[in-house]
């Protein structure tokens, strides 16, 4: 079995706002939009860099997306920042309008997504963006699982001239261990451990979680495929058909609702080509609390030890 | 290319084609049967003024770098939008009999060109209170490339009671942006009742004013009184400015007229019939001929 390993910890919001620190060198036309959390979101370090080009706009994340939608129509290349709750949830309604349904391409970059945003509790606890954005009509979804990803997820992002893109990223530090090496490109999900038995598709957090459990299971001379699904929307469906034909069970993980993220996405399409047994490794439809993000996980069910289960769970219905 | 309003009409001729916006805007709704009708009608004279006037545009080439940015944000005004558009030549004056069916580029609210939408419209409205938002950014972008162009955006009177209006007037304040003429139909009417009934406004000016813009008020069904409002307008500088015009909900047509009532509704074969003969045909001629002794219902397939 192919070993991952970790290269130490960084916070995927570091990705986005060391991105947004090349992208300002490398495109005059990229701007940023603060509400009000640029120290947390870490669109700080632009917002110092290049004071022309970051617009603040209050606490006003509604505004936020209009405003990006008009700079976008003059030719800027805009970046709307938030906490996922408030990049999603809030001005939902704009989004679809002003910038989906009018194909603006304009990257909503949404930090502290899910319930690992910890101490602040269920309020700040986004469990139901991916959800949301993933409804939308010409919307592009992903998910980074660490560093590294986070940074090329939102430098490619700039590539898409046509409708909005959301980028779910996280606040804790968390392990490193995607590398240059490794092909980043939208659309196109990476597998990182090849298996025969199962397959666990993870995105964001979850993929580290499924890299750990896929090791326990090793050592129960379990083989378990784990493929980082980075990109929600468009879902890599020939990598999903593969892995349901080759391996005949699945487990999807996520730090989001079960209902309508990642699993959702996955059983969408199988149903209609492949019926495969499949697992939700996600929050089951409750919301979150205040707590560590560990401890969250481990309480919520989206742990390493959660993925292990589902997949013996799933190994009984595999036909 | 235009160096400045491809039409630059006179004050006759920027009365008749109002005159003839309106005939349109009856005919299309009685085509339709379904459609907003009061506020439309109510904004025949400031759209003549805007598009045979003040705008900067090229029909022909609506990715023209120069031209003014124009957002409805109050969408299901579109009526007048739409009878405007065809008469100022971005699209054929035919095609106005066909809002809201099936295929068509005239959507019941409006969508932008490089949809589904007509040539001239810049980005979707309908959904209210986002078109602030999006004038905002549009002016900032513009500024930041030290550009002349001009940015307007027209808002509902009812309209305003949307939060995220005043997020993106508050924006607009915060950066001074003068590149940004808002207009206000002030019409007192919204879709329940008047606007003092549904949710009072007033004091409209001093809220503009506290939010740091220069406020005009004008009678937006009088032309030569729009257009002075919005060269002062376009002439402050430090600040933007606001045109709150009063208007009267289905101007024009004496039975329609500052009656909340025909906020949303289309009229009927016979109304239309005699909001017609009310209003007096015009040089620029009517997109279609109806017959009556056939029926309109032969139209409206």
């Amino acid at each position: 079995m192919t070993t991952i390993e970790s290269k130490g910890e960084k916070a995927t919001r570091q990705g986005f706002s060391d991105a947004l620190l090349e992208l300002g060198k490398e495109n005059p036309d990229v701007v940023v939009l603060g509400g009000d959390v640029s120290g947390s979101v870490k669109v700080d370090a632009f917002a110092k860099a290049y004071p022309d080009r970051f617009f603040s706009v209050g606490v006003a994340e509604a505004d936020m997306m209009g405003v990006a939608a008009g700079l976008s129509l003059v030719g800027k290349i805009p970046i709307a920042s938030a906490y996922g709750e408030f990049a999603a949830g809030r001005p939902f309604d704009q989004i679809r309008q002003s910038l989906a349904y009018s194909e603006m391409p304009v990257k909503i970059c949404a930090s502290h997504c899910g319930i690992t945003v910890g101490p602040d509790g269920a309020t700040h606890q986004s469990l139901e963006d991916v959800a949301l954005m993933r409804v939308l009509p010409r919307m592009t979804v992903i998910c980074p699982c660490d560093y590294l990803e986070t940074k090329r997820a939102v430098k490619s992002s700039i590539s898409i001239t046509k409708g909005p893109v959301y980028i779910r990223f996280f606040r804790d530090n968390t392990p490193m261990f995607t590398d240059e090496s490794m092909s980043f490109e939208i659309g196109k999900a990476n597998t990182l451990i090849d298996g025969t038995d199962v397959t666990i598709i993870a995105a964001g957090l979850q993929v580290w979680e499924a890299i750990q459990a896929a090791e326990v299971l090793a050592a129960e001379r379990i083989s378990a495929r784990v493929i980082n699904m980075h990109t929600i929307k468009p879902l890599d469906k020939k990598t999903i058909l593969k892995a349901a034909q080759e391996t005949r069970a699945l487990v999807t993980a996520e730090d989001h609702q079960i209902h309508g993220g990642l699993g959702s996405a996955v059983a969408e399409y199988l149903a209609q080509e492949h019926p495969t047994p499949q697992e939700f490794v996600a929050v089951n439809d409750t919301f979150g609390e205040s707590g560590k993000g560990a401890e969250l996980m481990k309480k919520y069910g989206i742990a390493r030890e959660d993925i292990v289960k589902a997949v013996k769970k799933v190994l009984r219905r595999k036909k | 290319m235009p160096a400045s309003n491809p039409h630059n009409s006179e004050m006759r001729d920027l009365q008749e084609m109002a005159r003839q916006i309106r005939r349109d805007i009856i005919k299309m709704l009685m085509i339709s049967q379904s459609g907003h009708s009061g506020g439309p009608l109510g904004l025949a004279d400031i759209f003549s003024c805007l598009y045979f006037r003040i705008l900067k545009y090229d029909p022909s080439n609506v990715t023209w770098p120069e031209r003014d940015y124009f957002f409805l944000s109050a969408g299901h005004l579109a009526p007048v939008w739409y009878a405007t558009l065809a008469r100022a030549g971005f699209y054929p004056l035919s095609e106005m009999s066909t809002l809201r069916k099936i295929n068509t580029r005239l959507q019941g609210h409006p969508a932008p060109w490089y949809t589904h939408g007509l040539p001239g419209i810049e980005i979707a409205s309908g959904s209210l209170g986002q078109g602030m938002s999006i004038a905002v950014g549009a002016a900032l972008g513009l500024r930041m490339d030290r550009k002349p162009n001009h940015v307007y955006v027209l808002h509902g009177d009812g309209e305003l009671d949307e939060g995220q209006v005043w997020e993106g007037i508050m924006t607009a304040g915060h950066y001074s942006v003068d590149n940004l003429t808002a207009i206000v139909d002030r019409n007192f009417c919204q879709i329940d009742n008047r606007t003092d009934k549904v949710m009072e406004l007033e004091p409209l000016a001093d809220k503009w004013r506290a939010f740091r813009w220069n406020v005009i008020e004008c009678d937006g069904n009088d032309i030569s009184d729009f257009l002075v409002a919005v060269e002062e307008a376009k002439a402050i500088k430090g600040k933007p400015s606001v045109v709150i015009a009063k208007t009267f909900m289905g101007k024009g047509v004496s039975f329609m007229e500052d009656d909340y009532r025909w906020h949303g509704v289309p009229p009927g074969i016979e109304q239309g019939k005699q909001a017609l003969s009310e209003l007096e045909p015009t040089k620029f001629g009517d997109f279609v001929e109806f017959e009556w002794e056939k029926q309109v219902a032969e139209v409206v397939k």
